[in-house]
């Protein structure tokens, strides 16, 4: 079987958490003997993944000169999205024409134009892979209706739709109308043996030493965006620390909310607890997990988000709202409505005063991310592309 | 007989070069140049502005002292700026010792560090004013009998506290609301003081040499030594205070701009003018002063608002000059002498400048002098220079206990 995979972004080049299901995904669908090609709108070296076949769209490079991704063309102007998007659709019709996969496997709006398209040129199924929606990009407003149109067009075009959630596929259902039997949850998971190399939490020296004098130490690893709910994090962090002022908090990760967030850090008096980090991978990464007694996600609206997974890999106490669809997977975290800060707030202290509640918390999330694999969930997606696929 | 006060002030900050929370705990040397790029760093600037400032103003004030037998000026240099030049040019400090050998160069007490110390701990405060004099007294063989506080932030406290320390002059903004229909160009004195006396900057004549002279967008430009000698004061004032940064020669005002030329001829109009002369500040102290002023709040001699705005406005700048001033204790108790080397580095009010988010009107200018991407860089690397201070601290404590 091969499958025709449309991405934007595939690690190291990746901008987000998109980038890294996508290559895990593919790694385990090619351990079980499936053919990936694997289109991605620029060219760059991929180390480790020879097994899949990668195919650039254009010469661009994945990071720009002035720091921002292939990923933030597509996002800003329509001129530049256009301009992208035909490369990268005629490339992948004229790939696909010589390659014949079974099945067109598009993931988010951003390639779903292209997957159309694809779909008319050559007739093959498309799947509609949705991480997520416009509604949750949008963080509760409307967003752009450019994007909505091409979702909506994509889901109706589509053969089956992939949802990671059934917050997501709830979306899918009642904001775009679709059937329900048409999408099916196939929700993300962690390769848990990339985690087999232990880290050290050394890179936050600062927050260790502050670890030994009895801090709490929190992280959030996001992109700083207002579908992350920073902002609700960040009264929240104030509150716990109004109340208890042994709190250390590390935010990794870049976006627009950055200047805004560190200006409220000030604002809220609690600027020296606010570790800002920038955009991290590798080590500075890791370390984030490793170093945090808990670990939040506050996003307003989650289709899964992988990041608690990769937390509770740490052996790290997770909090997530409960509009983060990874919740619905992990049954021993915390969960509280992204809006509710004196919730959060009352969490971060009980965390923070109880050592047995959240080594109890710590032990059993880790229990339950302990040996994941997508060589698991590989099967539910070969099952589907049989489902709508040309037989091989 | 009018006197020309002419005070320069002169100064370099230690810059915190790009110091990200992955620094903190490793490394410990804020200030180092391998971190920053080149056109940012400490070493670089301060080369850059000696050879298109100091060296050639130091160079035009000693021909004019020479040639000119009544020009006179007062410097203020900070101890800082004179580290920097023993670090990398020491040239410059020997060119500042041939001007002070003619003794026609008075020298202005000031924080060694060009701190707002005295807004948050009066005994820093004192410590770096002693550092700064013991420093001017080694160096140039001189002890200041003037004071000015940086940023030239004034308040009656301050004039008071001036008074008491015995200085016989201290400088501030001549601010018309202040002022109200009394003018700068006289002497006067602080509230509750005996001996002291106030000098205020004529900040017209002031900033059109030191802001405007060449803006081509101003209806005076281009701004002649005889339009500017017109605009000088012909009644019976006592003095005109010209004070501005000393860098505004060549640096702010490019040599191309003909600041220097303007510079020699203003000096010989006004030298060889019946009605016009020069003092040094505490020379002009000694006349007598025409009224009290008073100055209830803080004025400063920067931005329109003439306030603290610009280091003291925005929650960024007052949470991080909060922790820094917190660990105040804990450094001088550590024993630990480059932990409070540094501390008392990251006091110069230079660092909180660069937090100033007032981007419009001023904007411009502070954009200018910053070496960061933008005022949340400044305040992150500040930041995590203070939980390093915090880390030194705490093992020291572990060290010796």
């Amino acid at each position: 079987m091969r499958i025709l995979m449309l991405g934007w972004e595939l690690p190291p080049h990746n901008a987000g958490g998109m980038g890294v299901v996508c290559y895990q995904m593919a790694r385990a669908l090619a351990g079980q003997g499936i053919a990936i090609d694997f289109v991605v709108p620029y060219t760059a070296h991929h180390p480790n993944s020879e097994f899949m076949n990668i195919i650039s769209t254009s010469s661009r490079n994945p990071v720009r000169d002035d720091g921002t991704w292939v990923y933030d063309a597509w996002h800003g102007a329509q001129k530049t999205f256009e301009a992208l998007n035909d490369e990268f659709t005629q490339v992948a019709i004229n790939h696909a024409k010589k390659s014949r996969p079974n099945v067109i496997h598009a993931h988010d709006w951003l390639t779903l134009k292209a997957g159309m398209a694809v779909k008319e040129a050559t007739n093959l199924p498309l799947i509609a892979h949705v991480h997520a929606t416009e509604f949750d990009r949008a963080g509760g407003s409307t967003g752009n209706p450019m994007i909505h149109e091409i979702e909506q067009m994509g889901l109706l075009m589509a053969d089956r739709i992939f949802a990671v959630s059934k917050l997501t596929k709830q979306i899918i259902v009642e904001q775009y109308d679709i059937p329900e039997d048409k999408v099916e949850v196939v929700y993300n998971t962690i390769d848990y043996a990339d985690f087999a190399e232990p880290v050290t939490g050394e890179t936050y020296r600062y927050a260790q030493r502050m670890k030994q004098d009895g801090y709490c130490i929190v992280g959030v690893v996001n992109r700083l965006t207002v579908q992350k709910g920073l902002t609700h994090f960040m009264r929240a962090a104030a509150k716990a620390s109004s109340r208890l002022s042994r709190f250390v908090f590390i935010i990794g990760g870049s976006g627009e909310q950055r200047d805004e967030l560190i200006q409220m850090s000030a604002e809220l008096g609690i600027a020296d607890k606010v570790l800002f980090t920038g955009f991290v991978r590798g080590a500075q990464w890791r370390d984030i997990f490793e170093v945090s007694d808990v670990f939040v996600m506050s996003s307003v609206s989650e289709p899964f988000g992988i990041t608690p997974l990769e937390a509770a890999a740490h052996n790290t106490a997770v909090i997530i709202t409960k509009q983060t669809g990874a919740g619905e997977i992990l049954h021993n975290s915390l969960k509280y409505d992204y809006w509710d800060e004196d919730r959060l707030a009352d969490m971060l202290i009980n965390l923070a005063t109880s050592s047995a509640l959240t080594a109890h918390l710590k032990a059993n999330i880790s229990e339950e991310v302990r040996g994941k694999s997508w060589q698991d969930v590989a099967g539910h997606f070969i099952d589907q592309y049989n489902r709508v696929g040309i037989p091989a | 007989m009018k006197s020309v006060v002419l005070y320069l002030h002169v100064h370099q900050p230690y810059r915190i070069s790009p110091y990200s929370i992955f620094s903190a705990g490793y490394e410990h040397d804020y200030f180092a140049d391998h971190r920053a790029k080149e056109s940012a760093q400490n070493q670089t600037i301060l080369k850059k502005v000696a050879k298109k400032s100091y060296i050639p103003t130091n160079a035009m004030l000693l021909e004019l002292l020479q040639k000119h037998s009544e020009f006179k000026v007062s410097l203020s240099i900070t101890g800082t700026f004179i580290e920097q030049c023993e670090q990398w040019a020491p040239e410059i400090l020997d060119s500042f010792k041939q001007l002070v050998a003619t003794g026609k160069v008075e020298i202005v007490a000031e924080t060694y560090y060009h701190s707002l110390a005295f807004f948050y701990s009066q005994s820093e405060f004192e410590k770096q004013v002693t550092m700064h004099r013991e420093k001017i007294q080694s160096l140039f063989g001189v002890t200041p009998t003037a004071f000015r506080n940086t940023e030239l932030a004034y308040y009656d406290e301050i004039g008071a506290w001036a008074d008491q320390a015995g200085y016989k002059a201290v400088l501030a903004e001549g601010w018309d609301p202040i002022l109200g229909w009394r003018s700068p160009n006289f002497v006067y004195r602080p509230p509750q003081t005996s001996n002291i006396r106030l000098l205020l900057k004529n900040y017209r004549l002031s900033d059109d040499v030191a802001f405007r002279f060449s803006n081509r967008s101003w209806g005076e430009w281009p701004l002649t030594v005889d339009k500017y000698m017109s605009w000088l004061p012909t009644g019976n004032e006592q003095v005109i205070n010209l004070f501005m940064d000393y860098e505004t020669f060549g640096e702010h005002q490019w040599d191309d701009t003909g600041i220097f030329e303007f510079m020699r001829s203003f000096v010989a109009r006004v030298n060889d003018s019946p009605w016009y002369t020069f003092k040094t500040v505490t020379e002009a102290a000694a006349l007598e002063p025409r009224d009290v002023v008073s100055m209830p709040y803080t004025v400063t001699w920067a931005d329109t608002e003439r306030d603290l705005s610009a280091w003291l406005g925005n929650a960024m700048q007052q949470e991080a000059l909060r922790y820094l001033y917190e660990l105040e204790e804990a450094v001088l108790d550590a024993d630990d002498t480059p932990l409070v080397a540094d501390w008392r580095r990251l006091q110069t009010s230079d660092h909180v400048y660069y937090m100033c988010t007032k981007w419009f009107r001023d904007g411009d200018v502070h954009a200018y002098f910053s070496p960061y991407e933008s005022p949340y860089d400044a305040f992150l690397y500040f930041m995590n220079a203070v939980r390093d201070m915090r880390w030194r601290i705490l093992e020291n404590h572990k060290g010796s206990s």
